[in-house]
């Protein structure tokens, strides 16, 4: 089976953004950049694919300036056999345009299944998946946390709120993965030494039309520092009030 | 692609029921419609008999009500829906709202793909001035705003739950019967099955109150308590920590932070939860923050307006008693 993964190399989010002059963009000083965390999930989930069948290739992509390649050579080091930067040295914030320049790369392949993340954490967008798979022609499977492969069909599990639904199609398919499904593994010494001999081929990014566009980045309003009200069940009855009087959530 | 002075609004309906979040869609495109001098249609899909609901969006301001009664609509038919909300928004609509939902996020993003077109996602704000449209949407899980233009015709948008609040503003709702683009039967996704998760009974994206625990509960057979809780409450979903949907003592549904789900509440009590900061990304923005910890070093304690220190599984029975009092 011939995998491809869309990835994105993002900062991590465990951290204080701050903004950077002009308001376009996250201050990057001292961030630390991985890739974002359901990708990470869909390219553990296309490695244990070819695992199990001890067949197939997975391809990761990214759209990106290039430091992304730091980001695609820890997939290789995850496993995955081959990397594709397409160079794009502007952020671009569409996922209608971004989605264009990985169709361009993917349409071609013969890739039985193209994965991307349920939403890359910096911009939350949701929206690369849905127009990647109608660019390709595929079938699309949003936001799954199980994922059954069997013959040439996809049968997955979508969490809704408090409820879930399963889905079906034929391969070849698009699935955006949630969590759930696997935790990216850490990679071994070994797949680190493996991945610096893994092929990266390096093509310009073909992104298409741009109408959705970052006008200016902000931070919401700082919260209150944290009160202690009180200790045990005895703080009970202040914490009713304060809901009540100060709160009026009561 | 023309570009009318109508608006349209998707009516989320799951298994025949109709979703909160189809009210404050209403609502959004009344408020574009009234502005343009156009009308708002909602369209609405399910199983026969779904048209039931065309009354409410009515009083929320529909002034047309496109139904499709397919049982190849009992579940949610992504392919057969985008297909008919995207031939039908190409008949020429200023604007179209979608709910920032499960199904939602799902939807608006084939419909769009189907229209090729840019859309903005999960908004909080929207201004649509003569032909430019700009929204702001949380980026970094949710630790920045991000204000964007929208140049696309039209303004395709989904909502997140409660940036608008729905608003009664009665239109006449004619109901017009249309049907799917495509044979609902010839889908190539289909959905086989809608099952409750047994989470939140209350949609986490829609609750008011939001009681949530975490490992501090010591075991999934103590979660009553935080249900309890809920029910005192009246108003609460139950949400979760990682570490406890990890354990499989909530469904993953119910998790809330970083890699689940990112909730904006009026109040938040988090019962026996540390606050790690992947949680906290997902419901610092709540109004109002209550923590239940005994440890009084707890990060949670940094975030909380209201913190009490000591042994959840003492205190949550008080507290209980005290809300159901409270709530006579
Ligand atoms: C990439 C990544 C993504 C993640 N995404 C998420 C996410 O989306 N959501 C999420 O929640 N986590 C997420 N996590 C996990 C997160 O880092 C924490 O591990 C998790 O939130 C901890 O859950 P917890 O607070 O229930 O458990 P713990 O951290 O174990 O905290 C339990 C708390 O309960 C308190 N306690 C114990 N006994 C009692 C008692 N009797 N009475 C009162 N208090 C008591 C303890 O003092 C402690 O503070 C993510 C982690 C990673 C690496
Ligand atoms: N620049 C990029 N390069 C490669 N894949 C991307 C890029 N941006 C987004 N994606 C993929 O699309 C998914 C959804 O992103 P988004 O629609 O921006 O939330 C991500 O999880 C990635 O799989």
């Amino acid at each position: 089976m011939k995998i491809a993964v869309c990835i994105k190399r993002v900062p991590d989010q465990d951290v204080r953004f701050k903004i950077a002059v002009g308001g376009k963009s996250v201050d990057e000083t001292g961030l630390k950049f991985d890739m974002s965390d359901f990708d990470g999930y869909a390219v553990e989930v296309a490695i244990q694919l070819t695992e199990k069948a001890a067949a197939g290739e997975v391809t990761v992509v990214s759209v990106g300036p290039d430091a992304v390649q730091e980001t695609l050579r820890k997939a290789l080091s995850m496993g995955a056999h081959r990397a594709v930067q397409l160079k794009l040295d502007t952020p671009v914030h569409d996922g209608a345009a971004i989605a264009a320049a990985l169709a361009a790369e993917l349409q071609d392949g013969g890739y039985d299944l193209v994965l991307t993340g349920r939403m890359a954490v910096d911009t939350q967008n949701r929206s690369v998946g849905a127009h990647l798979a109608e660019r390709l022609g595929r079938p699309y499977i949003g936001a799954i946390s199980k994922l059954e492969v069997d013959g040439g069909t996809v049968k997955a599990r979508r969490e809704l709120e408090g409820a879930y639904e399963l889905v079906e199609c034929a391969l070849p398919a698009v699935l955006s993965i949630d969590e759930g499904i696997a935790r990216a593994r850490y990679p071994s010494l070994k797949g680190i030494m493996a991945a610096k001999k893994k092929p990266m081929d390096v093509r310009p990014a073909q992104i298409g039309a741009q109408h959705y566009v970052l006008d200016l980045l902000a931070l919401p309003p700082e919260r209150a520092a944290g009160r202690i009200i009180g200790e045990g069940p005895g703080a009970v009855p202040e914490l009713v009030r304060l809901l009540k009087e100060e709160a009026k959530v009561l | 692609m023309s570009n009318g002075t109508n608006v349209l609004a998707f009516a989320e309906s799951r298994l025949g029921n109709i979703r909160r979040a189809s009210l404050e869609t209403v609502t959004a495109a009344r408020r574009v419609a009234d502005q343009t001098g156009g009308q708002v249609h909602a369209l609405i899909a399910g199983a026969p008999g779904i048209a039931v609901h065309a009354a409410k969006l009515a009083a929320h301001g529909a002034d047309v009500v496109l139904v499709i009664e397919h049982d190849g609509f009992t579940h949610y038919n992504p392919e057969a829906l985008a297909a008919t909300l995207a031939a039908r928004i190409a008949t020429g609509y200023r604007a179209a709202f979608f709910a920032a939902s499960a199904q939602g996020h799902d939807l608006v993003a084939r419909t769009a793909a189907t229209l090729g077109v840019s859309y903005a996602s999960d908004v909080t704000e929207f201004v649509v001035d003569g032909n430019t449209v700009t929204v702001k949407h949380p980026g970094y899980t949710n630790k920045v705003i991000q204000a964007f233009s929208l140049t696309a015709t039209p303004a395709i948008i989904s909502l997140r739950a409660g940036a608008v609040l729905p608003m009664e503003n009665a239109k006449a709702g004619a109901v017009e019967a249309i049907t799917s683009a495509i044979d609902p039967a010839s889908a190539r996704v289909k959905v086989t099955a809608t099952e409750p998760s047994g989470g939140a009974k209350l949609d986490l994206g829609e609750a008011p109150v939001i009681i949530s625990g975490g490992r501090g509960l010591k075991e999934a057979a103590n979660f009553f308590l935080v249900e309890d809780l809920a029910a005192a409450f009246g108003n609460a979903a139950v949400g979760a920590t990682r570490a406890v949907t990890d354990d499989g003592w909530r469904p993953h549904s119910d998790q809330i932070g970083q890699t689940g789900r990112l909730v904006s509440p009026d109040l938040y009590v988090a019962c026996g939860i540390s606050g790690a900061i992947q949680h906290l990304a997902g419901m610092r923005t709540a109004k109002t923050i209550v923590a239940i910890n005994k440890d009084r070093e707890a990060p949670i304690f940094k975030v909380a307006d209201y913190g009490i220190v000591g042994d959840v599984l003492q205190i949550l029975p008080v507290l209980t008693e005290a809300v159901k009092q409270a709530k006579g």
